[in-house]
């Protein structure tokens, strides 16, 4: 097992500082050691758990509902926002 | 009057001996004299409880029956309220107001609850402590320079210093037993899919359910009668009809079976918790319970389980937070990338970052299997562990803690000694079922006092709400009251 914390921070769009990066880098080290202790077990023949209760698709009939938030425009919520549209940096 | 619970507000109210608006404004004068000193809420709704409150005496003078109509009631601030701030305690969510409210805020409303305000937290419900919060840590009003346990820590304050008369909080791992127990008030977790999670900000959403922090075990059954049942808006609540709760209360324990499970009593539990807990089996098994020792054998691997499932979890339901949509942004926006890496790194605390690290690592290329998919394995041999014993009791009972509350900044270094906290709470997230922690006594050193936990089958809180009022009766733990 390797643990790569800048391959780690860049997946999960973390810019960590230096010191956070040595300090979690050193925790993570305990904590997945910690863990470790999961492969004393045979799970070969266990189902995973996905639901605890086993609940699977769940439906519903496709009627237009009640649109509680008609009129609320989610852009007015953005930090940035112009003339209703979302405003990020330049991509490309 | 401050002190009054669901139950007595209920009956003052209807008799009109008491208005709304005169126990709101006792409660805002009690949250102005020992908020300073407890920091139970990251922030107050009081004009607009005020509101509510005029609201529910118009209710109560047109002859209206609500289960709470006219009680103030305070929120973990990860449960939405419309127009009212949402901040999950993080800087990331410091200024979001949400547009809508959360299912069990609209029930609450609908039953004539008057919300005063938004409890502190562990940020995003990360921790056992309260101390992440990007506010302010709140004390114990046990004791000032202990914590209140977390993450529902505000609320477990709010309820325990009468700052309001019951509180909702949530529940992943502990996080509202564990500072129930710390702070001397009754928690229950419901069974996963009993209360809908709409509205609720995500952290793990396999382990997250929404439960009542309150003064009694009677409060806890008017609470969860209002807040259960199937919501279309959330798909993972169940479609089991709930039951009336109070009917509960009504029922006897004698001849019930208590599962005792051995491997909660072995290696670090504090002597004095323990004989607490010890203590409590026994006044049970005078009030006709019979015991049964069972066996929860994968108790160990629990932790470890479970902080690959929730940080997994909470890996993915973070990354909404991106600066775009809603929530705060940083200034450095050199490029796109570098706009939500800076986002994150300044929004999130060092606990949220940490859990989201971990989370990437065990659902990433090459360790999947090894970490996520055995995580959820061994979540069916906890689950199993569970239907086993429970097929040989109607409740289990354990300690919700190993130990009474600790002191603020003791184990704030070491985030595994933290996670360990939870042991003998989390196994009821893995395996979904109810769980419960009533005041069960104090420590004898310190005057602490300490929970004890009561466990049942999967949408049978009625059996723990039967078996933690009898011992209400025969206690008065509950009724005991730090001074502040």
């Amino acid at each position: 097992m390797s643990f790569d914390i800048e391959h780690m921070a860049m997946l999960a769009r973390l810019k960590l500082t230096p010191d956070e990066k040595e300090r979690i880098s050193g925790q993570m080290k305990t904590i997945l050691e910690y863990i470790e202790k999961l492969s004393e077990l045979n799970t070969d023949n266990v189902e995973p758990t996905a639901h605890v209760l086993g609940l699977s698709n769940v439906f519903r009939e496709d009627e237009p509902a009640p649109q509680p938030l008609a009129d609320h425009n989610p852009i007015s919520d953005s930090p940035a926002h112009f003339k209703g549209h979302y405003e990020v940096p330049k991509v490309l | 009057m401050h002190r009054i619970n669901i139950t007595q507000a209920q009956e003052l109210l209807r008799s009109k001996k008491l208005s709304s608006v005169q126990l709101t404004e006792a409660v805002f004068s009690r949250i102005d004299q020992v908020e300073e000193k407890v920091q139970a809420f990251a922030h107050l709704t009081r004009e607009n409880a005020l509101e509510q409150a005029k609201n529910a005496d118009t209710r109560i003078a047109a002859g209206e029956e609500a289960p709470l109509l006219g009680i103030p009631i305070a929120l973990k601030d990860l449960i939405c309220t419309k127009g009212i701030r949402t901040t999950c305690s993080s800087k990331i969510l410091d200024q979001f107001v949400s547009p809508y409210n959360a299912t069990v805020t609209e029930k609450l409303i609908q039953a004539g609850a008057v919300i005063v305000g938004k409890t502190n937290m562990d940020e995003f419900a990360m921790g056992s402590s309260n101390e992440n919060s990007h506010y302010h840590p709140t004390m114990n009003p046990w004791a000032l320079d202990r914590v209140p346990g977390g993450s529902s820590g505000g609320s477990a304050v709010a309820v325990s210093a009468h700052q309001c008369v019951a509180a909702l909080g949530s529940d992943t791992g502990g996080s509202i037993r564990q500072p129930a127990s710390f702070c001397g008030v009754t928690g229950l977790k419901p069974t996963y899919g009993r209360v809908s999670r709409f509205g609720l900000v995500a952290f793990a959403s396999s382990l997250d359910q929404i439960g009542p922090l309150t003064k009694t075990v009677a409060d806890t059954a008017t609470l969860l009668n209002v807040i259960s049942g199937k919501d279309p808006r959330d798909s993972t609540s169940a479609d089991v009809p709930p039951p009336d709760f109070t009917q509960a209360l009504k029922k006897d324990v004698q001849g019930m079976k208590l599962g005792i499970p051995k491997e909660y009593f072995t290696g670090g539990i504090n002597p004095d918790v323990e004989k607490v807990i010890q203590d409590g089996i026994r006044t049970l098994e005078s009030l006709g319970m019979k015991t049964v020792e069972v066996s929860l054998p994968h108790l160990d691997y629990a932790v470890a389980t479970y902080y690959i499932i929730a940080c997994a979890e909470a890996s993915t339901n973070l990354s909404r937070f991106d600066g775009v949509k809603y929530g705060y942004r940083t200034d450095k926006t050199d490029s796109l990338v570098s706009m939500y890496e800076n986002t994150r790194e300044e929004g999130f605390g060092e606990e949220v970052k940490r859990r989201i690290i971990l989370g990437t690592f065990v659902l990433s290329s090459g360790y999947y299997d090894a970490y996520y998919l055995k995580g959820q394995k061994v979540r069916t041999l906890i689950k199993q562990d569970f239907e086993n014993a429970l097929n040989q009791c109607d409740v289990i009972a354990s300690p919700v803690a190993p130990y009474p509350a600790f002191k603020l900044g003791e184990k704030l270094d070491d985030p595994l000694q933290m996670y360990l906290a939870d042991i003998y709470t989390i196994s009821a997230n893995l395996a979904g079922i109810p769980a419960m922690s009533i005041p069960c006594g104090f420590t004898s050193t310190e005057n602490l006092p300490v929970g004890l936990q009561l466990m049942g089958r999967h949408f049978d809180e009625s059996s723990l709400i039967t078996v933690g009022h009898r011992f209400q009766r025969a206690t008065d733990f509950h009724s005991k009251e730090p001074s502040l």
